[in-house]
């Protein structure tokens, strides 16, 4: 990646609360902003835009300054090329769907513009709908037109405010496949403020971990999972390894999909994703079981050669959670301090991850 | 039946209102986003005339508008004729005491628009001026009407103020509330009864507007 290309943020600020910020979005990814709340993903995620004042700040977006206090240069948010989705979507009452869309064209010219609206209309599935007002339109639809209008702009970068804590678990997972499946036709750079690991697991590459303004952790989704390394949420939520693989073979008379990373393969239930296609795997720590044998006779699809890379306490005193490598795939597995005597586990010591196919996440 | 005081008074009030209306706004706009120290201390003087009585707004506007002070010497320098006793004297007069019925309604309504829809505005390429005439303006529409309507109605009836300030000219300052008083105190009942027929009429279709407004500004939320 051309290092020029992405979103480069420096943000600093003392009043009403401290704020010292730096990261990095690549282009072409999604970047999760993640923290509790309160911790000042949102107020990072405006000032981007430009529409919050930071004592000092330099914000820079493929190759563009858009905001650097040394030299005086803060762009106005009109004319930074970002697609804003507000938490509760801000779409305009008193404009229909296609008004919405007409008004952030903006830059286009105005023969272009009713193709262009089509398109993107088309892009969210609200072709049947670019005639109704956001009261008329159901949480998830105007979520879809919220989009809509921010990729409208042809924006560098969209920046999306948790974007699905306004809709139900359901339609959630719906939403994220869209998301993901955008991104990756258009090709975005995406940053996405999120208080829900989940949506970290399924749909980031990257990850900014934020607490109380301060970032205490940033690098890519795979490395901070796979050590179990992102502060803050590491005792609430369960050690579980996000990964990127790749479908490489449906086994269809089975009704199993192979998946792919690096050296580590795995068998999961069927997935519609062709050969080839991107997945996102989630897998819990407490799902991974150890042996030092090839156990037979059991309904388990999964036994994969590993090497153990450390051994530390986890949050109850009778585990362990075990740092696994599978060629350059880190895995985890949670186990009782007991098993890990009985195995003899130590560093550099090989063992076999056993996994049920039925415990593996796989977001195509 | 006095239809040059009719006129006059619809005059004023088309005046008043055309006058008003915009400057209204940006004040009404600077209250409701404004972020500054004072603005508890300007509402409440634009809130003023709401609770001074008609006559003491009237003395104190006739004092300053009189020949003696800086802002009628300045007006006469100019035009050649005193303030006072003038129609735009009363124009003047109608602006200041109509403030609050203009700003009030039109701040409340644009106090109303989320903060992330200005901003969205904003997000989606439009400069400060476009989001008002794209987004503000249209969201603050039934404010708008509302503070239209009130200033009208109550630019027709204004009583105290014109009388202190303006006098009974006719065809300059003599308004249809005036009228109405003159014919009273001549035993003149149906002519008075016809006047105030046409006022009532007028306040009737008043509120009904404001409240079809008000009403339809509730049903889109």
């Amino acid at each position: 990646m051309h290092p020029g290309t992405g979103l480069q943020v420096r943000l600093r600020r003392a009043e009403p609360f401290a704020l010292d910020v730096e990261f990095e979005a690549p282009a072409g990814a999604i970047t999760a902003l993640f923290g509790p709340s309160g911790s000042g993903k949102s107020t990072v995620l405006r000032a981007i835009a430009g529409l919050q004042s930071m004592d000092v700040a330099r914000v820079a977006c493929g190759g563009a300054t858009w905001h650097d206090t040394a030299t005086g240069l803060a762009t106005p948010p009109h004319r930074r090329p970002v697609g804003f989705v507000f938490q509760d979507y801000a779409l305009f009452p008193h404009l229909t769907v296609r008004e919405q869309l007409a008004l952030s064209l903006g830059h286009r010219p105005p023969a272009e513009r009713p193709a262009r609206i089509d398109s993107l209309l088309q892009l969210v599935h609200l072709e049947a709908l670019g005639d109704r007002r956001p009261s008329a339109l159901s949480g998830g639809q105007q979520q879809r037109a919220a989009l809509a209008r921010a990729l409208a702009r042809d924006p560098a970068v969209l920046l999306l405010d948790e974007p699905f804590a306004a809709v139900d678990w359901a339609l959630r997972e719906s939403l994220r496949q869209e998301l993901v499946r955008l991104q990756r036709a258009l090709s975005l750079t995406i940053v996405l403020v999120t208080h829900d690991f989940e949506d970290v697991a399924k749909l980031a590459s990257h990850l900014v971990v934020l607490e109380d303004g301060i970032v205490t952790a940033s690098g890519s989704v795979e490395s901070l999972t796979g050590r179990n390394a992102v502060p803050g949420v590491s005792g609430l939520r369960e050690p579980a390894v996000a990964f990127d693989a790749r479908v490489e073979a449906h086994e269809a008379e089975r009704q199993l999909t192979v998946i792919a990373a690096g050296d580590l393969r795995l068998e999961v239930p069927a997935i519609a994703a062709p050969v080839g296609a991107p997945v996102r795997m989630q897998l819990a720590a407490r799902e991974v079981i150890l042996a030092s044998r090839r156990p037979e006779g059991l309904s388990l699809h999964n036994v994969v050669e590993a090497e153990v890379l450390a051994i530390e306490p986890a949050a109850h005193a009778a585990l362990r959670l075990v740092h696994l490598r599978v060629g350059a795939t880190r895995l985890l597995s949670l186990v009782t301090v007991d098993a890990a005597r009985k195995l003899e586990l130590a560093q550099g010591k090989p063992v076999l991850a056993l996994v049920k196919a039925v415990a593996i996440e796989a977001f195509a | 039946m006095d239809w040059t005081a009719l006129g006059l008074s619809l005059r004023l009030g088309l005046v008043t209102v055309g006058l008003l209306l915009p400057l209204s706004f940006v004040l009404a706009r600077w209250l409701a986003f404004g972020r500054f120290r004072g603005r508890g201390l300007v509402e409440a003087l634009v809130a003023l005339p709401l609770i001074l009585p008609p006559t003491v707004v009237g003395f104190y506007l006739l004092v300053a508008f009189g020949r003696g002070s800086p802002v009628g010497a300045a007006f006469e320098a100019l035009f050649g004729q005193p303030l006072v006793f003038s129609f735009e004297g009363l124009v003047l007069a109608s602006l200041l005491v109509n403030l609050p019925f203009a700003v009030q309604p039109m701040q409340n309504a644009l106090a109303a628009i989320p903060q992330n829809v200005r901003d969205a505005a904003r997000c989606c390429g439009l400069s400060p001026l476009q989001a008002v005439r794209s987004v503000e303006l249209p969201l603050a529409l039934p404010g708008i009407a509302t503070a239209a309507v009130l200033t009208f109605a109550h630019t027709l009836g204004e009583f105290g103020v014109v009388l202190m300030v303006g006098g009974s000219i006719p065809g300059e300052t003599r308004t249809i509330s005036i009228a109405i008083y003159d014919r009273v105190q001549a035993f003149d009942e149906p002519a008075a009864g016809a006047m105030a027929l046409v006022l009532l009429v007028i306040a009737v279709a008043a509120l009904a507007v404001t409240n079809a407004l008000a009403r339809r500004a509730g049903r889109r939320d």
